[in-house]
């Protein structure tokens, strides 16, 4: 397979990412994608560390793992301190900082 | 390239892509979170394609299987299958994929006409240890040692975060001091006695 294959395929995920954040109102669906934004820049980590068989590129993606996951516990946490003080967690709601 | 290796790679391709447009429209948010495990497992089996057993691996185990998990987990904590049910505005909507569609429009024409992937044709053989465990170890406490104890201290932070956010002593100690509040103040200024919040 060229390696344009995988490229557009990340480029599809991340687009398909990119509209949940925009149009979703859910900040769960937000949240998951962001997970797919993720998740497509890893997919073109690995497809680079193959072609240019060089093994950095899918240590890279261990990091970016690890700092989702990282992320996604202190964000699920966030929701949940939020959803018990506001019972709501509409993010169009949530403009309490708002002058 | 055989027809039979392009309908394999084109089915992988066409699930990931339906995969994650099922994430984007389903209306239910346990169906959404579902549709993204099928998508992670995908992915992963896109990495052994790739030559990246052990990163396919982390993947099932990591996103399909430990994040998703905590997904669904708090998905029913909340009761929010169904929360927010509008829409965004017309013109939101409207806007947001006409951006969208141009930075794809932008990425494809870039990888298709003068990224890498015009001259790297096929995956290039492998040797057969490229990316075995020991191989990734070895890079991981080499060369990459200070990265890999950075993210240790990440990971010690959002534990320690996350258990911070959940607790619920704080609340319950700010709403006996709410109580409180009007007790020991003076009766003569009722205006302070608005909500906290």
């Amino acid at each position: 397979m060229p390696l344009s294959y995988y490229l557009i395929l990340s480029a599809i995920m991340f687009l398909i990412g990119i509209l949940g954040v925009l149009l979703r109102r859910n900040p769960l669906i937000m949240f998951m994608s962001l997970e797919l934004m993720f998740n497509a820049a890893n997919l073109a980590f690995v497809a680079f560390a193959a072609y240019h068989q060089a093994l950095s590129g899918q240590l890279f993606v261990f990091f970016v793992m690890t700092v989702a996951a990282a992320e996604v516990a202190v964000g699920l946490a966030l929701m949940v301190a939020i959803f018990r003080t506001r019972h709501t967690i509409d993010v169009d709601e949530l403009s309490m900082l708002q002058g | 390239m055989s027809i039979g290796v392009m309908l394999v790679y084109g089915l992988l391709g066409l699930i990931v892509v339906i995969t994650a447009l099922g994430m984007l429209t389903s209306r239910n948010a346990v169906y959404s979170a579902l549709f993204l495990v099928l998508n992670f497992a995908t992915v992963a089996v896109l990495y052994m394609t790739l030559g990246a057993p052990f990163i396919a691996l982390a993947q099932v185990s990591v996103y399909a299987g430990a994040i998703m998990v905590l997904f669904l987990f708090v998905i029913m904590l909340l009761g929010a299958e169904h929360i927010t049910q509008r829409s965004t505005g017309r013109g939101h909507r409207v806007l947001s994929v006409l951006v969208a569609v141009a930075l794809l429009a932008e990425a494809v024409i870039y990888i298709l006409f003068r990224g890498a992937g015009v001259e790297m044709a096929a995956l290039p053989s492998l040797p057969p240890d490229f990316a075995s465990p020991a191989a990734i170890g070895q890079l991981l406490f080499s060369q990459f040692l200070l990265p890999f104890e950075i993210t240790a201290v990440i990971l010690l932070s959002a534990v320690i975060g996350a258990i911070y956010l959940t607790r619920r002593e704080r609340q319950a100690a700010a709403r006996t001091a709410a109580a409180e509040q009007p007790a020991e103040k003076p009766v003569e200024e009722p205006a302070e006695k608005t909500p906290i919040y």
